[in-house]
């Protein structure tokens, strides 16, 4: 579903992302580790299409398309969703209407009648019961004065109503409490499906053991340091991410 | 170029979407303005003699301010000066007959008005508003007239009114905004041709809303209306206003006084989506909206509320203000002002408190973008008398993009300790972070910055009438089209 191969990103002018390759399939579910600042938000951005990243070599490819040649709301379109680290306010719009205009965007971008006021709010009460979300987030202006859990909780809902085939979670879990936590991860659970796939990014190995991965990447400096399964998540919480590193430069030494 | 940055050059370029001149034979005033052009207007109206005294004291008044150079100069807007003989004063579609039926009406104004999403067309017309649809300097038809009459609500043209109900017109007209108050209003008292006039009786809840459309189409012509809103105790009336203007390279000149009095226990909401031509991508041409708007709430317990949405024009400057005078009258303004292009606007609000328990809210939303300048510049007077008076002011600004200005100049003069006067200002911008984040969503740039300015303005559209809150946020949109990154 989604390949990356030997791409090197600059933000401002600084290189971030020195050379990833990484290759998702339709029903796996990755989690991207790593220390801050070795470039894991900046993949999620560059996947979407965010405006400040610049790539200068390598591609990106998804459904066999070039990523890199589509702006980002054809890329939300063709089901690719970021789930914001910093999920940003937009005041005085509630969050239904939000999800109706992004939903019926992505509708017609598939030759489908829009669908009317009524009937998304119908649609949307029954997935928020299946969630156990608060409805009471719906009418609210997007992020405008939500609590950390609730933005959070928040994306994992908008992701739920727009049905990603690849979604892509940025440290969904940073500030939340062990309820909030649960509730979210169980919100991700629920998306995985043989025809979806997910990139969890965090920095915890905690969500992990609510969310299996299937593989487990380690990011350092801009690259993959080191690709595993599940265990490689328990390995990185027991010894730190220095570990990583050592491992890794008596590997490349090797 | 980042999503932002083309985002404000589409803006930029966006076209006006009312532009087009109706090619219709008119009775037009030469250039200029004297005494003779005066008398000329009145007999064209077939004024009484009081109306023509006053209209030429006015005059008077207007050529001593001139011949002083006492213009407002105090706005921060700046234009060429404006040559006051070189307008046209007085044109009318013709033949003017006084209209009984629709098919008397040209079908060429019905067509404008239909383009402009006016239909007068009795099949056609938009469910619970009576319209007064004004063409240059006369009204071409009023609609509704007989359900209203039932209830004893007047609405007509205001020529009409000075023949048909003097009474009511001596009383009131100049009551709020005297012809000495400015030099425009000045102007507007000596050479105003037509606008609507409204009459609630007592305790009469009006029960259709009431609107006029304004249109300019001649060329270098000024439109000039005046509008008298008078509801009397206990009654209730809601009243919209709308404007356009043909493309023109020439500026026009438009300056309007409105007056609305409330007396005891009356309710006037004065709505405004202004839409005059706003010039062309270098700054050439478009509207001059010269506008003084007030209101009297002299009864007691009375309720006076503007709102306005200003999207149009080359240079705005208006403030639609209230005299709480009655004891515990209430007055509220809520405006949204957009300048994109090279527009400017200066306008906002004056709440003088006179009586006691009165109460005043502002709340007004600046967007600039391209390279308008936006302007808010309030007042708010609580006179010795006014025994706990209230005011809540918020202005908020949103920038789009780096060329344009966003500025707040709010004036406080507080003479009574026990009153509570808050002021609440921020200034934001349309961030890449907002646009992108939409994006992620499925919208497109131009529907995000749309999506982004119309949650802008929430609070102030939330007041509009329902029919017209959709209009509004059409508009918005409409504004921002072509904004595809």
């Amino acid at each position: 579903m989604l390949e990356i191969r030997d791409l090197h990103v600059t933000v401002d002018n600084a290189e971030i992302l020195k050379g990833v390759s990484l290759s998702v399939n339709a029903g796996e579910l990755h989690a991207i580790m790593g220390p801050n600042g070795s470039g894991k938000s900046t993949l999620a951005k560059v996947v979407t299409g965010h405006p400040t990243c610049r790539v200068t070599k390598g591609s990106i490819h998804y459904e066999g398309q070039d990523l890199l040649r589509m702006p980002p709301e054809v890329r939300a379109r063709a089901g690719i969703f970021l789930s914001f680290q910093h999920p940003v306010e937009v005041p005085g719009v509630r969050l239904d209407h939000f999800l109706r205009a992004g939903y019926n965007e992505i509708r017609k971008s598939r030759g489908l009648d829009e669908i009317d006021v009524l009937k998304f709010d119908r649609q949307l009460k029954s997935t928020l019961k299946a969630v156990e979300m608060d409805p009471a987030l719906l009418k609210r202006s997007v992020n405008d004065g939500f609590s950390g859990g609730e933005k959070k909780r928040s994306e994992v809902l908008q992701m739920t109503v727009l049905e990603p085939k690849l979604s892509i979670l940025d440290e969904v879990d940073s500030g939340l409490d062990v309820d909030a936590l649960r509730e979210v991860a169980g919100g991700i659970s629920r998306m995985r499906s043989p025809a979806r796939a997910i990139l969890l990014i965090t920095h915890y190995q905690r969500i992990l053991s609510y969310v299996v991965p299937d593989v487990v990447h380690l990011f350092i400096d801009g690259r993959i340091a080191m690709t595993g399964g599940k265990e490689l998540a328990l390995e990185v919480e027991a010894n730190g991410y220095e570990w990583v590193e050592s491992h890794d430069a008596a590997h490349s030494s090797a | 170029m980042t999503t932002e940055n083309s985002a404000v050059k589409d803006l930029a370029d966006q076209g006006y979407k009312y532009g087009f001149v109706t090619d219709i034979e008119a009775d037009t005033a030469p250039p200029g303005l004297n005494e003779e052009i005066i008398g000329w207007i009145s007999a064209k109206k077939g004024e009484p003699q009081w109306m023509l005294d006053w209209r030429l004291r006015s005059f008077k008044h207007w050529e001593s301010l001139l011949d002083k150079e006492q213009l407002p100069t105090w706005a921060n807007v700046s234009y060429p000066r404006i040559n006051f003989q070189d307008i046209i004063y007085y044109s009318a579609p013709k033949p003017k007959a006084e209209l009984a039926s629709l098919d008397e009406v040209d079908k060429e104004l019905l067509e404008t008005f239909e383009k402009l999403g006016i239909p007068l067309g009795e099949q056609k017309r938009l469910a619970g508003v009576a319209v007064d649809a004004i063409f240059d300097s006369v009204s071409v038809m009023t609609t509704a007239k007989e359900t209203l009459a039932k209830y004893g609500v007047i609405f007509c043209s205001m020529s009409e009114a000075v023949r048909e109900h003097p009474d009511l017109v001596r009383k009131y007209l100049g009551s709020i905004v005297p012809y000495t108050d400015n030099f425009y209003a000045s102007l507007n008292s000596a050479v105003f041709s037509d606008g609507s006039f409204c009459y609630i009786p007592k305790g009469v809840r009006c029960p259709l809303e009431l609107s006029t459309y304004f249109r300019i189409n001649q060329e270098s012509g000024g439109q000039f209306e005046r509008t008298l809103i008078i509801a009397d105790e206990g009654s209730y009336v809601s009243y919209l206003e709308g404007c356009s203007a043909p493309i023109r390279d020439q500026n026009q000149l438009h300056a309007a006084v409105v007056e609305l009095v409330a007396l005891d226990d009356a309710e006037i909401r004065y709505s405004t989506i202004q839409n005059w031509y706003p010039g062309d991508a270098e700054g050439k041409g478009g509207v001059f909206n010269f506008v003084t708007k007030r209101g009297k709430a002299l009864g007691r317990n009375s309720h006076i509320s503007w709102t306005q949405v200003e999207t149009g024009s080359a240079i705005t400057w208006k403030y639609p203000s209230v005299i709480l005078q009655g004891d515990n009258s209430v007055g509220e303004f809520y405006s949204v002002a957009l300048t994109k292009l090279h527009q400017q606007a200066d306008t906002g609000t004056k709440m003088t408190h006179i009586g006691k328990n009165t109460s005043s809210t502002i709340i007004a939303k600046g967007i600039s973008a391209g390279h308008g300048n936006n302007t808010y510049r309030g007042l708010v007077k609580v006179m010795p008398k006014a025994e706990n008076a209230k005011n809540f002011t918020q202005c908020d600004s949103l920038l789009i993009g780096d060329q344009c200005g966003a500025h707040t100049t709010p004036y406080l003069e507080v003479h009574n300790n026990s009153s509570t006067v808050e002021h609440e200002a921020s200034t934001s911008k349309v961030s890449e972070e907002q646009v992108f984040y939409c994006s992620q969503r499925g919208l497109s740039a131009e529907d995000a910055n749309s999506l982004i300015i119309n949650g802008f303005c929430k609070d102030v559209f939330s007041k509009l009438p329902m029919e017209f809150a959709v209009e509004a946020n059409r508009l918005l949109a409409l504004n921002l089209e072509g904004a595809v990154g």
